[in-house]
């Protein structure tokens, strides 16, 4: 039988010695007294005897035995009903508290649950069943359907749809095939896969997250710091008074019963536990953290949720954060042939090429070149080529490359990086070739600026007309361009010189090569952190997805988790000053104030678990 | 170097911010941390310091929380 049960069944039979002693109070008081004596023993053995045993080390500030002193005192002056109750609902509170606690943890980790219990690993031709950390990088590991990718591995065969919303909150499943990467943590839907394994367990994507989240709450937040100081001093400080309380009225007041303030002087004693202090504010931000960690947003600690919900400035960097960083055909402007032939002259003519722009060409062209038609290709270093394409002579490069040629040519082409065409002298047309920006990025800063975010500001090192053209377009409210690394630092710095009223900003990079700006601004926020270890490093939040549409999810649900711990601090303080006063006046029984002991506790519990139950059930409509 | 260990049954959270501070206490530990959500504790110190710790630890926590009960992580 296990512990809680146990108490269970301790506080059924301690209530049903209690309702018989109520029932007998009415007839014999002698008879009465023994059943409230019996009942308080049933409830309160072991709360004395860990007294007991905490006097012997002289902690006095234990709350088993402010608990036994407060019942004790209650008996003595003949209050046996009550001090039977006391200690009988101080369990009952008890086994509540334990329960949410329990509860709560449950539906975090719950939340959390990407470890992988065993991995399948081939030795000798056969598949053995072993703990993930047992299995060396290397390896060969079976992934059945239905399990969990045990440890990060390059797929050898086979091909299946793999779900990654436990690590990035997508719901979406990914399809996988021979050559590339799983991670662990997510499952595997539907086909069985073979796949090396790439690093060892603790090396692991999982791992390293679950770590990360664990070991989140060592950095506390302001709120966290404050009551864990407040709850150092709180106790004593109650038990100082209850004890003056209890002398100094009866030798003060002349007509004081000193009984009568002893008995005040045990309600302070009742509620001079800290415990729903200090349970509900670390559990809110614990939750908070789990439900960011639920949408795809890593939270290395309670401190950044903090600083999150109070950012007013958002910091981009372009590439990579809020266009794709690859290169793409946007506009195709022939002259005189048709938008598909420009497409393939180019292609043809770039083929023998591996700069990105060449690369990009021929993705849109799609096809494989006939390198029988094509001869002669010349690459000119910063203007473009030359090449012979069936029969003809063929330019392609930037306006530099007509210039020198000699061949009038468009020059008014919108921002971007323009490909010159023009074939036996002359000019056919150009290829607009550009940076794309990511699908939600728009909707990412409307997002932010619904949710109050002052100012938008986007950082690159592109040229002016590329920045501007997309700063327009997705909306941002400022830009800066031409910047190098170090450049950006500093205008981060001038940025942050702006912010008053302990408003925050926070940067949003791809974690690749501003690992310096991610460290100076007040919040680094690294994208796509999924295997790059750089990235998860450096910031102090991760979006593990590509999405800048994350952030604002994230900061509104920072704001919820820093109002709902705001909340308990001060419903708890407040029962807890409520009950004091009224202690002190006379005007609270003890029942109430082991209401306001271990009631609310469990109340802040249940507060604090709202973080978590409306962002589960946004997110898994299905379930 | 670290160890790990996770207190199975702490439910009060008063309690685990005193066996943290009972822990960072004990001699050879130069750094200690509860996690009072995940119950996990964690301790710092020389390797040769720390080969008694389990044992130091689980009189702590028998004595600050008798419900809960110390196992490896």
């Amino acid at each position: 039988m296990n512990a809680e049960k146990k108490k269970l069944i301790r506080i059924i039979i301690a209530a049903a010695l209690f309702a018989a002693g109520w029932l007998a109070e009415g007839t014999s008081a002698l008879v009465s007294g023994i059943l409230f004596g019996l009942a308080y023993l049933c409830a309160a053995y072991d709360v004395l005897w860990t007294a007991v045993r905490n006097i012997v080390h002289g902690d006095v500030f234990d709350e088993n035995f402010l608990m036994a002193v407060a019942s004790i005192g209650a008996m003595c002056i003949g209050l046996y009903a009550e001090g039977a109750a006391v200690v009988l609902f101080y369990q009952v509170g008890e086994l509540f508290q334990a329960r949410a606690v329990a509860k709560s943890r449950r539906s975090i980790t719950e939340l959390m649950d990407i470890r992988p219990d065993s991995a399948n690993v081939l030795r000798g031709g056969v598949p053995v069943t072993v703990e993930p950390d047992e299995v060396q990088t290397g390896e060969t590991i079976v992934i059945r359907p239905g399990e969990k990718i045990p440890l990060d591995s390059t797929v050898l065969s086979g091909c299946s749809m793999v779900d990654t919303a436990a690590l990035t909150g997508e719901s979406v499943p990914r399809e996988v095939r021979a050559g590339d990467l799983l991670l662990s943590g997510c499952i595997n839907r539907n086909g069985e896969l073979t796949a090396r394994v790439e690093k060892e367990f603790g090396e692991s994507t999982a791992s390293r997250i679950l770590d990360l989240v664990e070991n989140a709450s060592s950095k506390k937040s302001r709120q966290e710091a404050f009551i864990t100081r407040f709850a150092r001093w709180y106790t004593p400080a109650v038990v100082i008074a209850a004890v003056l309380l209890a002398v100094l009225p009866p030798l003060l007041i002349p007509g004081a019963v000193f009984a009568d303030w002893l008995y005040r002087a045990l309600v302070f004693l009742v509620i001079s536990c800290p415990c729903a202090l200090v349970i509900s504010v670390p559990l809110s931000f614990f939750g908070g953290i789990g439900g960011a960690s639920r949408m795809g947003v890593l939270v290395k600690g309670g401190n950044y949720l903090e600083t999150l919900a109070r950012t007013d400035t958002v910091v981009f960097d372009k590439t990579g954060t809020l266009t794709k960083g690859v290169f793409r055909v946007q506009q195709i402007v022939p002259q005189e042939c048709s938008e598909q032939e420009l497409l393939q002259i180019a292609a043809l003519a770039e083929s023998g090429s591996n700069h990105p722009i060449a690369v990009s060409l021929r993705e849109a062209w799609g096809k494989t070149p006939d390198r029988s038609a094509i001869s002669g290709i010349q690459e000119i270093a910063g203007l473009g080529v030359t090449a012979r394409v069936e029969g003809k002579t063929v330019c392609a490069g930037n306006a530099k490359l007509m210039r020198r040629e000699g061949i009038p040519f468009e020059e008014n082409t919108p921002a971007g990086t323009a490909v010159h065409i023009a074939v036996d002298g002359r000019y056919a047309g150009y290829l607009l070739i550009a940076d794309e920006p990511k699908p939600d990025a728009a909707g990412a800063i409307r997002a932010l600026r619904r949710c109050g975010i002052r100012r938008t500001v986007m950082l690159t090192g592109d040229s002016r007309p590329i920045a501007e053209a997309t700063a327009a377009q997705l909306g941002l409210d400022e830009v800066h361009a031409e910047l190098l690394p170090d450049g950006k630092v500093e205008l981060v710095e001038q940025l942050l010189q702006t912010e008053t009223n302990g408003k925050k900003l926070a940067f949003v990079g791809d974690g690749i090569n501003d690992a310096p700006v991610l460290a100076r601004a007040d919040l680094g926020i690294a994208m796509g952190g999924l295997g790059s270890d750089a990235a998860i490093e450096a910031a102090d939040i991760v979006l593990m997805t590509d999405e800048p549409s994350r952030l604002a999810d994230a900061i509104l649900l920072a704001r919820r988790t820093l109002r709902i711990a705001k909340q308990n601090i001060v419903f708890a303080l407040a029962v807890k000053l409520a009950v004091l006063l009224l202690g002190a006046l006379g005007l609270a029984n003890m029942w109430e104030a082991v209401f306001a002991d271990v009631g609310v506790s469990v109340l802040a519990i249940l507060n604090a678990i709202r973080i978590l139950q409306v962002k589960s059930s946004k997110q898994r409509p299905e379930s | 170097m670290k160890k790990a260990f996770r207190l199975e049954g702490l439910c009060c959270p008063n309690c685990a911010a005193r066996i943290e501070k009972a822990v960072q206490a004990l001699p050879g530990v130069s750094a200690a941390s509860l996690n009072f959500m995940t119950a996990k504790l964690t301790i710092e110190g020389e390797p040769e310091d720390l080969t008694g710790i389990a044992e130091s630890v689980a009189a702590i926590v028998r004595r600050i929380e008798p419900d809960a009960v110390v196992k490896k992580a």
